[in-house]
C-alpha cells in the first residue's frame, strides 16, 4: 500500500491491521515517533493525519488511506518550527522520550486554538504522559509557542 | 585530541574485576569522603575530551543522560576550565571502560544523585589539563612562554596573533600532560553557577535523539519475550508451531525462564508471542498476595526487628510520656514506569559482543554479558543510548534486561533487539518494595518527642545481589532506613529505638527514585505533623523548635513557608502542608497547597526551598525539582501495584495512573545560596512531596492519611 508521509509517498508492505506506529518506525525508519503504551494511554506515538493528532499505536495502517501523515521529522529537521523553538527556549526536555508526542499534540492544539488558555492546555495535553515531569515547562512553552506562531515577540 | 580506544585501554589499569564497591554511600561516610591519595593523579584528558580541527569540543560522559541533565552539566565543568566557545561544545556517552568508573563508587554507573558532585573535580581537571596543553602548544608555535598567552572562547592570543583550539589540537595532543593543574577560583567562573540551556534539546525536539529502542541496522531482528505470569512461576513447556506461522516470525528460542519470539519487526514478534502456547508451573506456596502480605507486615511490626538505632530506654520513656501516639504507615510496591519500555539490542560476533541500550549500569552490564558469553569484559562493547527515563530501573545488579537480550541473541545466532511492551515492563519486577512503618511516639508536657519506638518492615533491595556483602552491615540494609536512622528529629529525642525486619519474598525489588527515603520521609514527616497537632502547635513552629541544631533544615523550611505565604491563610477550601527531608546530601522543603474536589485531592501549588550546596546549573536544578515533584506526586496520588498469587494485577497507564498535565501543580523553586558540600539533585525533591500533601490534606479535612497512595475516606 502507499503512505503519504512527511511530504513524500512511500510504498509499504504491511499487514492491514499493523499499527501505523510500527509501520512508521520499523518499516519506514522514522524513529522520532515513540512507543510508550500500545493502547492510546500515553501519547508518545502522536502523529498527525491531515493535521489531526492521532495515536499511531492504535491506528491500523489500513485506515490511513490517502490522508497525509506528519511525524516529528516532518515539522522541521533543524528545530525551526515555532513549537520546537519554544521548547528549546523554555528548556523543556529531560529524557526527551515523550517530547515528540507532546510537540505534535501542541502543534495541533495551536492550529485549533492559536491562543490557548491553561484549561485548553490541560484538555489538549493531558493525554500525553511525561514521567520526567516536564509539565510546568511544557505549559510555559505552549504559551510561548503561541506567541511565536502569531509572530509576536516573546 | 582524539580518543584512541587502544591507547585508552592501555593507559588505564585493567581494574574491571573487583571494581564493585558499595555505591550507596551512607550519609556519614559521604560526609567524610573517600580517602584521598597523597597526590591524586589527573584524569587522562584524552579519554574525556576531543577537540576537532573544526574547533568542536566533544566531552565524553562517564554518566548516562536519562533526563537529569548530565549531558550539559558535565560539559559545563570541562568548558569552564578549558575556556572554549560554549557554542562548539557537544557531549556523547563514553564507551564502557575502566577509565570511566564512577570516582566514588568504582564502577561505571549513573545513580545516587551523584553525577555532578562526584565528577566536579575530574571534569574540571580534564578541562584544565587540555587548556594547559593547548597553551603550551601555542607557546611552542610562537616560540614564547606560555605565561604571557591569553585564552578566551576557544582562541589563544599572543599580542595580535591568534590561534584557535582546533588549529592547535594535534600539536597539543603530542605533548606530555601536566602533573598538576590549578583550577579556577570560583570568582572566575563564567559558566558554572549560571543557568545554561540543555545541549540535548536540539536532537530531542526534532526526533533525532537515538534511544535504545530506536536502534536499527541491517540484519537486526526484534524479539518479544514471554516471561512468567507470576513471580516464582517457572517455564514448564512451550509449543512454537502457531507462533512460527505468523508472517515475519523467524525463530522461537527459550530464555533462562521464558520464550523469545524473534521476528523481522516488533509487530510480528508481538503477534507471534500471542500465538505461542506456553505452560508455566505456578509459584511454590501460591505466590505473594498483597492483602495477606500487608496483614503480615502490620502484625510483624508489633515486635522489634534488628536494631538499627538504640539510645536510652524506649519502653520506660513511652510509659512516662504525657502523650503517646501510635501510627502505622503503609507503602505499596511501585513500578518505575519510565516512558521508554525496557529494551536492549545485542550483536555477537565470534568472541566479541556489541550492546546498544539505555543503561545506568555499564560496568555491571559488561561483566554480566561477558560471563554469559564466556568472554573477557573488554570484549563487550556497550553503546549507551539516550535513556527514556531511568529512575533506578536501568541500574540493576542482575542486569536483567541486558542479560536476557544476550541470551536471546546467542540462542538465535543473529543480532536481536529485545523490546518489552508496557505490560512486560510493568510486570517485569524490580519494584520499590512494599513497606510498613509502626511508630510509637511519647511526647512530654510541651509536646516534644521524648521517646520514639520505630519498627520498619520491608524487603531489602541489596539482599541477594553482589552488593549484599559490602552494603549490609549487622543485618541492616542501609537503603531500608536511610532518612530515618539519621533523622534530625530524633537527635534530641532521649529514648529512641529504630529496628528493621527484612523479609525475603519472590518479588524482585530495586532502587526507585530516592530509594528508602520514599517511605522514611513520609513516615517521619507525617508523624512529626501528628505530634505538632497533638501538641496544639503550628506545624512550622513545631518543626523549627525541634530543628534548632539543624540550621540548613530550618532555613529550607522557613524559606518554603515564607514564599508560600504560610503566615497568611490560603483561599477558602484550601490548606497547606509542610515537609522537609535531607537525602543524597541535599535538603529540600516543600509547602503543598491542596483542596478536595468531589473526594479527589487536588494539589494546586508546591513551593520548594532547596539547599544542594553549589548549583552548577540552576536551570537544571529547577527542572529536577519540578520533575521530582511530579514523580513523587504520582506515587502520592496513584501509585500502587497489587499482587494476587504472585502476579501483578496492574498492566498499563489505565490502571497504573501517573500524574498528567491536569494534575500538575504550579511549582516555584527557591535555591538557597549555600557553602555546604555539594549534594545531589536528581532525587532529593521526590520524597518530601507525599508527606507535604498528606499534611495539607489533614489541615483541610482532619483526616490523617497513613497509606499511600493517599485516599480520602
Amino acid at each position: 500500500m502507499k503512505l503519504d508521509i512527511n511530504g513524500s509517498v512511500r510504498e509499504v508492505d504491511a499487514p492491514p491491521e499493523m499499527p501505523l506506529l510500527w509501520v512508521i518506525r520499523d518499516l519506514l525508519g522514522f524513529t522520532g515517533t515513540k512507543f510508550g503504551c500500545g493502547m492510546a494511554q500515553c501519547g508518545a506515538c502522536t502523529v498527525h493525519l491531515d493535521g489531526q493528532p492521532v495515536r499511531a499505536c492504535v491506528t491500523p495502517v489500513s485506515t490511513v488511506g490517502t490522508r497525509k501523515v506528519r511525524t516529528i521529522e516532518g515539522l522541521s529537521t533543524d528545530g525551526s518550527h515555532p513549537v520546537q523553538r519554544a521548547w528549546a527556549e523554555a528548556d523543556v526536555v529531560q529524557c526527551g522520550y515523550c517530547q515528540s508526542g507532546q510537540i505534535m499534540t501542541t502543534v495541533a492544539l495551536l492550529e485549533q486554538k492559536p491562543d490557548p488558555s491553561d484549561s485548553d492546555i490541560d484538555a489538549a495535553l493531558s493525554g500525553n504522559i511525561c514521567r520526567c515531569g516536564t509539565y510546568v515547562r511544557i505549559r510555559e512553552a505552549v504559551h510561548l509557542a503561541a506567541r511565536l506562531s502569531r509572530g509576536g515577540a516573546k | 585530541m582524539t580518543l584512541n580506544r587502544r591507547e585508552l585501554l592501555r593507559n588505564t589499569v585493567a581494574s574491571a574485576a573487583g571494581l564493585v564497591v558499595a555505591f550507596h554511600v551512607p550519609r556519614i561516610a559521604r560526609a567524610a569522603g573517600p580517602p584521598a591519595p597523597a597526590i591524586p593523579p589527573l584524569p587522562p584528558a584524552n579519554a574525556f575530551l576531543r577537540i576537532g580541527a573544526d574547533d568542536s569540543v566533544t566531552v565524553l560522559l562517564a554518566h548516562s543522560e536519562m533526563g537529569q541533565g548530565s549531558w550539559t552539566g558535565l560539559a559545563m565543568m570541562v568548558a569552564e576550565e578549558l575556556d572554549c566557545d560554549w557554542s562548539k561544545v557537544r557531549s556523547e556517552h563514553a564507551p564502557a571502560a575502566p577509565v570511566y568508573a564512577h570516582p566514588i563508587f568504582g564502577v561505571q554507573m549513573t545513580g545516587g544523585s551523584s553525577a555532578t558532585w562526584s565528577e566536579f573535580d575530574r571534569y574540571r581537571q580534564v578541562g584544565a589539563t587540555a587548556r594547559d596543553m593547548l597553551v603550551r602548544a601555542a607557546a611552542a608555535r610562537w616560540k614564547t612562554s606560555p605565561a604571557g598567552l591569553k585564552v578566551a572562547n576557544g582562541v589563544i592570543s599572543h599580542g595580535k596573533d591568534q590561534l584557535s583550539f582546533g588549529a592547535l589540537a594535534a600539536a597539543a595532543m603530542a605533548l606530555t600532560p601536566p602533573k598538576t593543574v590549578k583550577l579556577k577560583d570560583p570568582k572566575e567562573w563564567k559558566l558554572i553557577g549560571t543557568p545554561v540551556r540543555r545541549l540535548d534539546s536540539p536532537v530531542k525536539i526534532t526526533g533525532k535523539a537515538q534511544f535504545g529502542i530506536d536502534v536499527q541496522f541491517p540484519g537486526l531482528r526484534t524479539a518479544v519475550v514471554a516471561r512468567p505470569p507470576a513471580f516464582g512461576a517457572k517455564l514448564a513447556k512451550f509449543d512454537a508451531s502457531a507462533a512460527l506461522k505468523v508472517p515475519g516470525v523467524e525463530q522461537v528460542v527459550p530464555t533462562a525462564n521464558g520464550v523469545a519470539v524473534v521476528a523481522q519487526h516488533f509487530w510480528a514478534a508481538k503477534l507471534g508471542r500471542a500465538a505461542l502456547h506456553v505452560e508455566w508451573t505456578p509459584p511454590e506456596g501460591g505466590g505473594v498476595d498483597t492483602a495477606k502480605q500487608m496483614a503480615e507486615f502490620h502484625d510483624k511490626a508489633r515486635t522489634p526487628g534488628t536494631i538499627v538505632v538504640e539510645k536510652g530506654k524506649v519502653e520506660p520513656g513511652l510509659a512516662a510520656a504525657k502523650t503517646k501516639l501510635v501510627s502505622e504507615y503503609e507503602f505499596p510496591y511501585l513500578a518505575h514506569a519510565a516512558m521508554e519500555p525496557l529494551n536492549c539490542a545485542v550483536k555477537i560476533d565470534g568472541d566479541h559482543c556489541e550492546i546498544w541500550t539505555g543503561t545506568q549500569f555499564q560496568g555491571v552490564d559488561q561483566m554480566v554479558a561477558a560471563k554469559i558469553l564466556g568472554i573477557a569484559p573488554d570484549k563487550v562493547t556497550i553503546h549507551t543510548m539516550f535513556l527514556g527515563g531511568g529512575f533506578g530501573r536501568r541500574a540493576n545488579p542482575t542486569s536483567d534486561f541486558v542479560a536476557e537480550a544476550v541470551i536471546v541473541a546467542k540462542a538465535a545466532g543473529v543480532p536481536v533487539k529485545v523490546v518489552w511492551t508496557r505490560e512486560d515492563d510493568m510486570h517485569g519486577g524490580y519494584y520499590r518494595p512494599a513497606y510498613v512503618h509502626r511508630i510509637q511516639a511519647g511526647l512530654d508536657d510541651k509536646g516534644r518527642p521524648v521517646a520514639w519506638d520505630h519498627v520498619v518492615i520491608g524487603q531489602s533491595i541489596v539482599a541477594g545481589t553482589p552488593f549484599e556483602g559490602m552494603m549490609i552491615k549487622h543485618g541492616i540494609d542501609p537503603t531500608s532506613v536511610e532518612g530515618l536512622a539519621d533523622s534530625p528529629y530524633l537527635e534530641s529525642t532521649g529514648a529512641v529505638r529504630v529496628s528493621l525486619h527484612s523479609p525475603r519474598t519472590a518479588i524482585p525489588v530495586l532502587w526507585w527514585r530516592s530509594v528508602g527515603n520514599t517511605h522514611t520521609s513520609f513516615a517521619m514527616e507525617s508523624m512529626i505533623d501528628e505530634a505538632a497537632h497533638a501538641a496544639g502547635q503550628d506545624p512550622l513552629a513545631y518543626r523549627l523548635g525541634l530543628l534548632k541544631e539543624k540550621p540548613r533544615h530550618a532555613a529550607a523550611l522557613n524559606l518554603a513557608a515564607e514564599k508560600a505565604g504560610w503566615s497568611t491563610p490560603p483561599a477558602a477550601g484550601r490548606a497547606r502542608g509542610l515537609a522537609v527531608h535531607e537525602s543524597f546530601g541535599s535538603i529540600v522543603a516543600h509547602c503543598a497547597e491542596v483542596s478536595v474536589d468531589q473526594g479527589r485531592i487536588r494539589v494546586h501549588a508546591v513551593t520548594s526551598a532547596v539547599d544542594c550546596g553549589l548549583a552548577v546549573n540552576p536551570l537544571s536544578v529547577e527542572a529536577q525539582v519540578q520533575g521530582s515533584i511530579a514523580y513523587g506526586l504520582s506515587a502520592a496520588l496513584y501509585g500502587k501495584l497489587t499482587l494476587v498469587g504472585g502476579a501483578v494485577q496492574e498492566s498499563n497507564f489505565h490502571d497504573y495512573p501517573v500524574v498528567r498535565m491536569f494534575d500538575m501543580p504550579k511549582v516555584s523553586v527557591h535555591l538557597i545560596p549555600s557553602k555546604a558540600k555539594m549534594g545531589g539533585i536528581g532525587e532529593p525533591a521526590t520524597a518530601p512531596i507525599a508527606p507535604a500533601v498528606a499534611n495539607a490534606v489533614f489541615a483541610l479535612t482532619k483526616q490523617r492519611l497513613r497509606t499511600l497512595p493517599l485516599k480520602l475516606a
